[in-house]
């Protein structure tokens, strides 16, 4: 097979062996469940129940009129204890559900459907309903990337296993653990956005999982199965187009402008266990691992609990973290408060220390080294974009194209001084959107 | 070597400049553009500091705009009583004495020794990239982040960090041009009238339980001040709120207040 690439990027230590080979486990059912009530991009959502009232797992307790917005389901069942502002892993106060779970367990959910609702229309509705969201970590909404414009047309459909970001190994695990159900999602897609070709996307480094899928897309008429190298940032969106179609998603425009529709991997799943099983999305696969945790695990985590339960599930810290990152170690945030829980687009809790991260000052000089102009996948100048921050140049900003920064991180990583880049990038980003707002 | 070439030279350049000026000269009588001789008269007598404080764009752009009357001649925030007396001379109009002058006030009075804190924050050193991104290294999410934009904003470096990095301010060189005030990313940063008698140092909408976990110096909005003097001081969403209206002074007050937030002000 030929490894496709895309210009730009960088080669962060993979990490991956510390959770590759551990079969995903499920994690057991804490005590209490945090559910802030905005986990997605969109409108936060209202609660449908109140405090004292009991819930069912799989039962809908908020949703929104919205339709830029994904409805919560309860992960257990219990009883709402409250329903008010809980520390999220981005620092803030969230309004959230506060679920006690209760010691008898029992399930509902939506009817499962068949083969004669193979309709479009009937797929968007069940990804509403089931409260999909891009499971990758920006938590789009899933039904709203189902329905492009019909001016459009969607030829290519691209499932996401590249996982780049270092250390995270839920996508791979759950490829060599349920390809069937993979292919069956992307299916749905296609059928859901009419496109005739169906193309999962693995790096070099998973070449297993692409054998297992390959194995079975064979079989498929229009699914096949690349590799690409490995590198940083291949998971993002519009790499992926670039290296897999040879198509340029244009500057500030969406995958369906060239065509391409890009879904990750265990959303894909979940969209097939939603249609085929009815279940909604209550669940998703969490690597946590880092050298500071004993024995880094693939854990089966019910959405709202508390990232200490797994950690202890994992056997607690093996010695104090230096950092403690919610998502992947390139775009996560760090957290200070291990009460926060899971929500829907945390893909890793990974407790790093000193030698894998570092600390230290970042107030530091350029050195005019040019190596981030290398790195940058989407070719800005992410020293220009720094300094023009810095003295506060918004027309320049924009010019320069700073709202096409994709956040990823490659220069922030590669910097010798250790700038901080990206912080200073994403700044900008809000000071342009918001004078264009004006 | 032939001279003449240098005179010719010479006086070619010397014509065609005698020429161009001349073009020059008359267009500058030709196409004269009547400046209201009264704008550059307000305008010299405004600070020159272009610090915007007003709202138009400069100095220069603030003279106009009186002179227009699109603007008060008192719209100098930055000059104070003296430019708007002395706008009020060139404009031949009666200048109305201020009586109540204000004065920068940080509403925090958080000590960073005691303060709970998340961890090490080793990003950019500015407050409005610190507060869009990851609020900072302070638990208590009203507190001075202590990055100095206030000071960094000031166009008259009336603003100093103390060891405690929150801001002083030098009200001798403080035009109360309020630029800190609209800087400030958390709103700390308010203006008191310079003659009032309390002021309340912290921002916490936070209920006490809260604000005591995360800082010992702040408002836990029990109530003690209010119940002292309730003429002037009020509980608003956990904060004491004081009435300058009415200008309260409560010794009481200040000397109950269990967290010592609410103290005695002299400008």
């Amino acid at each position: 097979m030929r490894l496709l690439t895309f210009k730009g990027g960088v080669h962060p230590p993979e990490r991956k062996e510390l959770s590759a080979e551990k079969v995903i486990e499920t994690a057991p059912l804490p005590s209490l469940l945090i559910l802030p009530l905005s986990q997605h991009i969109g409108a936060p959502l209202a609660p449908v129940v109140g405090v004292g009232d009991e819930v069912r797992e799989g039962q809908l307790i908020a949703d929104s009129e919205a339709f830029v917005s994904a409805p919560l389901h309860a992960p257990a069942s219990g009883r709402v204890k409250a329903i008010e502002p809980r520390l999220s892993f981005t620092g803030v106060k969230i309004n959230s559900i506060v679920l006690e779970v209760s010691d008898s367990q029992e399930k509902t959910g939506l009817a499962p459907l068949t083969q004669a609702d193979l309709t479009p229309e009937k797929i968007r509705k069940r990804a509403r309903e089931a409260g999909l969201v891009g499971l990758g970590g920006a938590a789009f909404p899933t039904h709203v990337k189902l329905s492009p414009p019909s001016d459009k047309p969607i030829d290519t459909v691209l499932i996401n296993g590249c996982e780049c970001e270092p250390y995270l190994t839920c996508d791979y695990r759950l490829m060599l653990e349920e390809p069937e159900e993979i292919i069956s999602g992307l299916k749905l897609i296609m059928i859901a956005v009419g496109a005739n070709r169906g193309v999962i996307v693995v790096e070099e480094n998973k070449r297993d999982a692409g054998q297992i899928l390959n194995e079975i897309a064979e079989k498929e008429e229009n699914i096949e199965v690349v590799l690409t190298k490995t590198k940083y940032p291949q998971g993002s969106e519009k790499h992926l187009i670039k290296a897999v179609l040879d198509r340029e998603v244009p500057s500030g425009a969406l995958p369906f402008e060239v065509g391409a529709y890009v879904q990750n991997v265990q959303t894909t799943i979940a969209l097939s266990r939603a249609f085929w099983k009815g279940e909604p999305l209550t669940e998703r696969v969490v690597t946590v691992s880092g050298e500071a945790v004993s024995h880094p695990k693939n854990l089966k985590v019910k959405l709202g609990t508390p990232a200490q339960d797994l950690i202890e599930f994992c056997g607690g810290f093996s010695e104090e973290p230096d950092k403690v990152i919610f998502g992947g170690p390139m775009t996560g945030f760090s957290i200070f408060d291990f009460s926060v829980p899971v929500v829907k687009g945390t893909s890793g809790i990974l407790a790093l220390k000193v030698g894998e991260i570092e600390l230290g000052d970042r107030s530091n000089e350029c050195l005019r080294c040019g190596r981030c102009l290398d790195a940058c996948p989407v070719f800005l100048m992410p020293v220009t974009l720094a300094n023009l921050t810095l003295a506060g140049d918004i027309d320049g900003l924009e010019a320069k194209g700073a709202l096409d920064c994709v956040e990823c991180g490659s220069c922030a990583f590669v910097c010798p001084t250790r700038r901080p880049l990206v912080q200073l990038i994403r700044y900008a980003k809000f000071e342009v959107l918001a004078r264009k707002k004006k | 070597m032939d001279y003449l070439v240098v005179f010719k030279a010479a006086g070619l350049v010397g014509g065609l400049s005698f020429l161009m000026g001349s073009i020059l000269a008359l267009a500058s009588i030709k196409l004269k553009i009547e400046v209201n001789p009264l704008v550059e008269k307000v305008l010299s007598v405004l600070p020159g500091s272009n610090c915007g404080a007003c709202g138009k764009p400069g100095c220069e752009g603030a003279a106009e705009a009186i002179v227009a009357g699109e603007a008060s001649y008192d719209a100098c925030r930055a000059g104070g009583p003296e430019v708007a007396e002395a706008v009020a001379r060139v404009l031949g109009i009666e200048a109305k004495v201020e009586e109540n002058r204000v004065a920068p006030v940080l509403h925090c009075g958080l000590n960073r020794k005691e303060v709970a804190k998340k961890g090490f924050y080793n990003g950019v050193y500015d407050c409005l990239i610190a507060e869009q991104q990851t609020k900072g290294d302070l638990l208590c999410l009203y507190g001075c982040l202590g990055y100095g934009s206030c000071q960094k904003a000031c166009p008259f470096n009336a603003i100093t960090m103390d060891e405690n990095n929150l801001p002083v301010f030098d009200l001798k060189k403080c035009t109360r041009c309020g630029v800190c005030v609209s800087t400030c990313p958390r709103g700390l940063i308010r203006f008191v009238p310079e003659n009032a008698r309390l002021v309340i140092k912290c921002s916490s909408k936070d209920r006490g339980k809260e604000v005591l976990s995360v800082c010992k110096k702040g408002c836990i909005a029990c109530g003690i001040c209010v119940k002292a003097c309730s003429d002037g001081l009020s509980l608003v969403e956990n904060i004491v709120v004081i009435d300058y209206e009415k200008n309260p002074d409560c010794p009481r007050g200040v000397e109950k207040c269990p967290t010592k937030c609410l103290l005695p002000y002299k400008a």
